[in-house]
């Protein structure tokens, strides 16, 4: 995109240099932007971020695709309903996000921090605009030290007014997911939204202009508790950015290109690498909390390198057994690879079987407890059962009601033996049996419910009761 | 502010032990504003909302919010979303309701806590009564009638049994044979001789020609079907015989039979009594 034309010397970077400084928090990190492959990686995988802002704009037969419908319990996706009975689910797509996110961290590292994060890649959004409204990082340091004069007015409040169109934005879209988008929009420029929802705006500008405008890296730092918990997730068989000590040290300034004598090694003592680094760490040091392995320290070492005449891949993603020499093992013969890999397996094969077997009416009956049976005039015994039946198919469902298990039984409904479930709805109805005495062979008898669908008899619904007698 | 990230720098205490020097580095800076944070948001809590505890009172706070408005708040919230129902049940009768589905609904789980509140304590929780003691509500046996307008008659103006009490009226051998009626007709075998003697000893008057109580609920006095197999004061024939003898509700006769259904017109609103009937109605016995 915008990044620097590589056209400065060596000498320049030198000179540069004296600006950049390891993060210590006490100031505003003004990375430098550097081409390269895993710049362009980083723009595609934020690019990703974009179907964010689209997927509601989605329409599905006439209603929002993708809509978490809270007031009615309902969340549609596509053609697909998932009902509040159905979000065990969610449990299985948690599972599966957990172990996405374990399984790529014990492989490459913290690959979500360095591409796909909101936080770094808002942020990466925002420091772009500013890269290209203040100038580099050098122009901006300056910027910021000067004193309020006409142009830094002008420029800052150019800025800010993007971060926060940007934060509007998405705090208009999250907002989206749980109501219609276009009403929303109408909603929100006619003032005329619950209050819910000026909650939920005010909390995403808020929170997306200070996290990804002024708090940047140190979110990573102090906030996250992703970047806390990596250290037990990578291994010595992770790949990270990682710089060669070996070949890099001992470092020294160099004199021009291809000027590397015997002592000295292949690191130039640049400071490219730190001016890079979104969250200013110094890869040097080795692997460090602050590292969010973005890579943009690989690009600037490799741009460098090739402008002295050295080999590039001083810093590269390298695994620590890779470094003392030895082979990194196959994917396969990894074990947590494995034991990630087949979690996840088994929460796609849940996942899925859940969404395909979703049952179109959920049935559940209870079985009266006060009194368990009563004596009726005629010496029977009668049992009391209220049915809570939802229907979750578009249109009412009819029933025909039957019971087996206890033969002789005697069923009556308030409804008759025709049960109407309307759609969406869940309205308690009772059903009483009733049983000679002499019938009874013990005192609870399992018996069974069946529903069958009068106009669709594919929909069959059976459920374990028992009918209680005396002892 | 000291540089946080060079702890050497930062100024002494002159403490030190075994080498180990106390400098006064401040707290890190987001712990600092927390710590602000707080006590301002207290100052702020103390003037708003009740907070400091007097000696017969607490300071009231400027919003003026108690507990107790709020709960009230949610009641009004409560009474308002039922408001439109209510007044749909006060314009439907008993039958509406029972063949509106969605009415009956909204009646059955409206009078859960009202039959908790007023009924349970004698019919118990779910109705099934005491034995001898109170009648139960879920069976298909109505001493006064088991369709909907006569539950919503039994609960306005209540009911009082009335059996006259026999022990002076009629022999010892003459309420034996009474009681081995009673037992014969419960269980169907009841000869003709027996019902002979069951109507001249007057007690068709009540409980019917046929022993099924049934239309002497008219009189209100409750007179029980006495060939089924529900008995409102026991079936063993020491309780059979405790009824005939000392009848039921008799003043100053002691051992008499006790059952009073307290009204509770005055007590009740009419749409509440209505959705109670749904209820009882609903338990299992209605007509």
């Amino acid at each position: 995109m915008n990044e620097q034309k590589d056209t400065q010397s060596i000498e320049d970077i030198y000179a540069d240099a004296a600006h950049w400084h390891v993060n210590t928090g006490g100031e505003t990190i003004h990375a430098k932007r550097v081409k390269g492959r895993f710049r362009t990686l980083k723009w595609y995988a934020g690019i990703l971020w974009l179907l964010f802002f689209i997927a509601p704009y989605a329409r599905w037969q006439g209603q929002q695709a993708i809509l978490f419908d809270i007031p009615h319990r309902q969340f549609h996706l596509f053609a697909m309903t998932i009902w509040p009975q159905d979000i065990w689910m969610l449990s299985l797509v948690l599972i599966l996000l957990a172990m996405t996110l374990f399984g790529v961290t014990a492989v490459a590292g913290r690959v979500w921090c360095g591409y796909f994060c909101f936080q770094t890649v808002w942020t990466d959004w925002f420091t772009w605009l500013e890269d290209r409204i203040e100038g580099n990082p050098i122009q901006r340091r300056k910027l910021d030290a000067a004193p309020w004069h006409g142009r830094k007015i002008r420029l800052k409040l150019f800025k800010h007014s993007l971060w926060l169109l940007i934060s509007i934005l998405t705090g208009v879209t999250f907002a989206a997911y749980f109501t219609d988008v276009y009403q929303l929009w109408i909603g929100y420029l006619t003032f005329e939204v619950p209050l819910v929802a000026w909650v939920v705006l005010a909390a995403f500008i808020f929170g997306t202009y200070v996290f990804a405008g002024f708090m940047r890296e140190q979110v990573c730092f102090w906030l996250c508790p992703y970047a806390r918990i990596q250290g037990v997730m990578v291994d010595k068989d992770t790949i990270l950015p990682t710089y060669d000590v070996n070949r890099g040290e001992p470092r020294g300034k160099t004199k021009g290109r291809g000027s590397t004598s015997g002592e000295r090694g292949d690191c130039v003592d640049c400071h490219l690498c730190v001016g890079v680094c979104p969250t200013g760490v110094d890869i040097r040091e080795g692997m460090q909390e602050g590292c969010i392995t973005c890579g943009m320290c690989i690009d600037a070492c490799d741009t460098v390198m090739e402008k002295v005449g050295n080999p590039k891949g001083l810093i590269r993603y390298m695994s620590e057994k890779e470094i003392s020499g030895e082979k990194l093992p196959p994917l396969y013969k990894r074990p947590r690879v494995i034991v990630y890999s087949m979690i996840f397996l088994m929460s796609v094969t849940g996942i899925l079987y859940c969404l395909t077997h979703i049952p179109p009416v959920e049935l559940s009956v209870v079985h009266e407890r006060q009194p368990l049976f009563i004596h009726m005039s005629d010496g029977g015994i009668q049992n009391k059962y209220t049915f809570k039946a939802v229907n979750k198919m578009p249109e009412d469902i009819r029933f025909r009601l039957s019971v087996r298990g206890l033969p002789g039984l005697k069923l009556s409904a308030s409804t008759g033996d025709m049960v109407v479930l309307k759609s969406g709805k869940a309205i308690p109805f009772h059903v009483f049996l009733r049983a000679r005495p002499e019938q009874l062979q013990q005192e609870n008898t399992p018996i069974y419910f069946q529903l069958r669908g009068i106009d669709k008899p594919e929909i069959h619904l059976e459920y374990k009761s028992v009918f209680i007698g005396p002892k | 502010m000291a540089k946080q990230d060079e702890p050497q720098h930062a100024p002494d205490t002159g403490h030190e032990w075994d080498g180990i020097r106390e400098l006064t580095n401040p707290p890190p800076r987001w712990w600092m504003i927390a710590f602000h944070a707080s006590w301002i948001w207290c100052i702020v809590y103390f003037i708003l909302y009740p907070a400091i505890p007097l000696v017969h009172d607490s300071t009231k706070g400027i919003l003026g919010w108690t507990m107790i408005t709020e709960f009230k708040a949610d009641v009004a919230e409560n009474e308002a979303l039922k408001a439109p129902f209510l007044k749909k049940v006060a314009a439907m009768d008993g039958q509406q309701l029972l063949a509106d589905d969605g009415m009956k609904s909204f009646a059955e789980s409206s009078a859960k806590a009202l039959f908790g509140d007023n009924c349970a304590g004698c019919h118990g929780a779910g109705g099934q009564g005491a034995p001898g003691l109170f009648p139960a509500l879920v069976d298909d046996d109505w001493l006064y009638g088991g369709d909907i307008d006569t539950i919503i008659e039994s609960i306005t103006d209540g009911r009082q049994g009335d059996m006259p009490a026999h022990a002076g009226m009629l022999t010892d051998k003459e309420i034996d044979g009474l009681a081995d009626f009673v037992v014969a007709a419960a269980e169907g075998k009841a000869t003709r001789a027996q019902f002979a003697r069951f109507d001249d000893a007057g007690c068709s008057g009540c409980h019917g020609e046929n022993a099924q109580g049934g239309a002497i609920n008219e009189l209100g006095s409750g007179g029980a079907n006495l060939t089924d197999s529900i008995w409102r004061f026991g079936n063993s024939r020491e309780d059979i015989l405790r009824t005939i003898r000392y009848g039921v509700n008799q003043e100053d006769v002691p051992n008499t039979r006790v059952a009073i259904m307290p009204a509770f017109g005055d007590k009740l609103s009419p749409e509440a009594i209505k959705m109670l009937a749904v209820k009882v109605h609903e338990l299992g016995g209605g007509k």
